[in-house]
């Protein structure tokens, strides 16, 4: 005899499966993208929220996280659109698609000023439209049921589905900006669909902001599909207010000879997570995914990342650091998996963290499931204070403590930003952490 | 040890009365842990002079200049040190550094990511905040370095890398002249320069080092061996044992010591 655990749901849970019904039951949809949210939705009333029996959740209570569920944000007023202008961060040199709690900004953003090569339509207009290319969306559902994801599929509406035509070379990084302005709680749901073809270049920014002290929500989720011989890179900066949730999902689909380049710069939210679901499906490609998180107060974040080598000569590089004061909390997990014919597989994976904190925690869980004989797969993790022998050599030359603490911990993770390619958004985003990190003292 | 056979110095040699105490160090007792380094060790240096200090491995000669410099592994338990007038054990070893207290380093250390330049501009500008000057301005700090740098051979290179890193141990001591050259502090303590030096790199670092010698200026030579005072030539050598100065002399009491050794100040211990 089996006794049917089940959980009780959370009020947030309930909410939020309510929630989807209601927008699928007011806006039906037809066809695939119809199938693929009622799916979703029904996936989500039957799984909810994951409990910390989950592994992949073992170490952020999401049901903690969403006790509640904000209302879903409304239109886009004018006045929300011209402050969320004024706060998004201003990248020299790129061009900018402006979200604002979770819409898109309309007269903020311009389409049509996006660099050659590069196309740009909002998920609503391509909803609408039917457009072919979203054939593609949900089309790299991860093995397993994961919650964000599938509330995100949901909730399907607000968004943005860019393409890149084969060969293009684009100079100009296309920054989407997403900024939380209201002085309510709402929940947000957006959805990017990336489609780079053969042989383009191009970089991509995805900023996330918000205020300080509002419990609001972001789910945002992006797909990309990166082309033969393409070359990705894409930057995210979430710097969401102090006690908002932050639930991304970046799915990412490698032809054959890709080069992607990711790297996250979190300093934001109350409590953030990354999930991301790398998959080569072509040989010869090569990913490398980094990050920087700096968390103090009771902050907490989660970048968990599953890499699918699914082919064989294939190299992936991961390198995480997490900077923790007070009694922050960070989370890396990182699964590579080789599958039987992803033979010359180079996989490397290290977490590295640095703790200040006297209550700061890290969980570091590195996972290789290996079913191919003739691969390289490594992976580390290392958790440590400041050297007191670096900090007495910068003391001793008159630097003040707090002063040198920065410089020491500039030094740590800039072995992290060493990789984003752009020298102007590298320094871009040391200069971010250096305000972070004096702000924070 | 017996007594009788240690000369006390006064002071130091040939030193006018009215010359301006740099460092005065009375009676000072230092500890790692439980074990007790210093015991009871005087020394005064006066503006304008360099003293050597000399004596065998374990005698305390380093762990005198952490103590100087503010390292908290060692406690102090008694005595005084003051520098131009200022207590130096009570301030911490940023304040030190900026009251004019500069320790070159027995083992530079390498920091990777914090770059030489950045690293040269951060302790001036952090010095002359903390003695309420005004910050150097962009070209007089690139001119400033880019002078002392090539004096002392350092390459453009170097400057750009991450302190230290990847440099050779001759380039690393160089890197601490050059340090000691832009920061121009008023007590340099040179904790064995020497080792791990060619003959080569050894007389660059000492024009470095008598480069800087000033009368305004006093400099404390740690050293094992006398070849370093060949080129940096002290005013007074004092021979350093179990704590304390046990013997005071002029220069030739290096030649003397590289004659017979330490064995006589082994064995009596």
């Amino acid at each position: 005899m089996t006794t049917d655990i089940r959980t009780l749901r959370t009020s947030g849970e309930e909410a939020f499966a309510q929630a989807a019904e209601a927008r699928l039951a007011a806006e039906p949809t037809q066809g695939r993208i119809g199938e693929l949210r009622r799916a979703a939705a029904s996936a989500f009333a039957e799984h909810g929220l994951p409990t910390r029996r989950v592994e992949e959740w073992k170490y952020t209570d999401l049901r903690a996280a969403v006790r509640e569920a904000p209302p879903l944000a409304g239109e886009v007023t004018a006045s929300a659109e011209a402050e969320a202008g004024l706060r998004a961060i201003a990248f020299p040199g790129t061009e900018r698609v402006l979200f604002v709690n979770g819409a898109y900004g309309r007269g903020a953003s311009h389409l049509g000023r996006l660099p050659a090569g590069v196309s740009a339509v909002p998920l609503a207009a391509a909803l609408a439209s039917g457009s072919p290319l979203l054939d593609r969306i949900g089309g790299l559902a991860p093995q397993r049921y994961d919650a964000a994801l599938a509330l995100n599929t949901a909730m399907l509406r607000e968004g943005l589905v860019i393409h890149v035509s084969a060969g293009a070379r684009v100079e100009t990084p296309i920054h989407i900006a997403h900024v939380f302005t209201a002085d309510a709680p709402l929940s947000t749901f957006t959805r990017m669909l990336v489609v780079v073809e053969e042989g383009a270049q191009v970089a991509f920014i995805e900023s996330h902001q918000g205020p300080d002290g509002i419990a609001y929500q972001a789910n945002a989720a992006t797909e990309f599909y990166v082309g033969d011989g393409a070359h990705v890179d894409l930057i995210r900066v979430q710097e969401e207010g102090d006690r908002a949730l932050h639930l991304a999902t970046l799915v990412v689909d490698m032809g054959r000879d890709v080069a992607f380049h990711a790297f996250q710069l979190a300093t934001g939210a109350a409590t953030a997570r990354l999930s991301l679901y790398g998959r080569f499906s072509g040989s010869g490609s090569h990913a490398g995914i980094r990050g920087v998180n700096l968390l103090a107060a009771r902050q907490h974040g989660d970048v968990t990342m599953v890499l699918d080598h699914a082919v064989p000569h294939c190299e992936s590089r991961e390198l995480f650091k997490t900077v923790l004061k007070d009694e922050s909390h960070g989370v890396f997990q990182g699964k590579i998996i080789v599958r039987p014919d992803a033979q010359k597989t180079d996989g490397r994976m290290m977490s590295q963290s640095l703790l200040l904190g006297e209550f700061a925690q890290m969980d570091n869980k590195p996972e290789l499931e290996i079913f191919a004989d003739d691969v390289q797969c490594g992976h580390g993790a290392t958790a440590g204070a400041l050297d007191d022998d670096l900090l007495f050599y910068l003391l001793s030359r008159g630097i003040p403590r707090p002063d040198a603490e920065v410089l020491l911990v500039q030094a740590f993770v800039g072995e992290a930003v060493e990789y984003v390619e752009q020298e102007d958004l590298r320094e871009a985003l040391m200069a971010r952490i250096v305000e972070r990190l004096g702000k924070a003292g | 040890m017996d007594p009788s056979r240690v000369d006390f110095p006064p002071g130091p040699a040939g030193a006018p009365m009215d010359t301006m105490t740099m460092l005065d160090i009375r009676n000072l007792h230092a500890r790692i842990d439980d074990r007790e380094i210093l015991k009871g060790l005087d020394l005064t240096l006066n503006a304008g002079e360099v003293h050597a200090i000399m004596g065998p491995n374990g005698s305390g000669k380093s762990t005198l200049s952490y103590v100087l410099a503010g390292k908290d592994d060692y406690e102090v338990t008694e005595g005084t040190a003051t520098l131009d007038g200022e207590d130096l054990l009570e301030m911490e070893p940023d304040a030190r550094a900026a009251a004019g207290l500069f320790l070159a380093f027995q083992y530079p250390i390498e920091i990777p990511g914090v770059a030489n330049m950045t690293f040269l501009r951060t302790a001036l500008n952090a010095q002359r905040k903390a003695r309420g000057e005004a910050e150097i301005s962009t070209p007089d700090f690139l001119r400033l370095v880019k002078e002392k740098a090539s004096d002392l051979g350092i390459s453009q290179e170097m400057l750009r890398r991450g302190v230290n890193v990847g440099f050779s141990g001759g380039e690393k001591k160089r890197n601490e002249i050059l340090q000691m050259s832009i920061l121009e502090p008023k007590l340099c303590i040179l904790d064995e320069t020497d080792s791990g030096l060619d003959i080569d790199a050894l007389k660059i670092v000492a024009q470095g080092v008598n480069a800087l010698r000033s009368p305004k200026r006093a400099m404390l030579v740690i050293t094992h061996y006398q070849r370093l005072l060949d080129h940096i030539v002290p005013d007074v050598v004092h021979v350093m044992h179990q704590g304390r100065i046990v013997r005071s002399g002029g220069k030739e009491l290096a030649l003397e010591l590289e004659a017979s050794g330490y064995a006589a100040y082994g064995d009596a211990a």
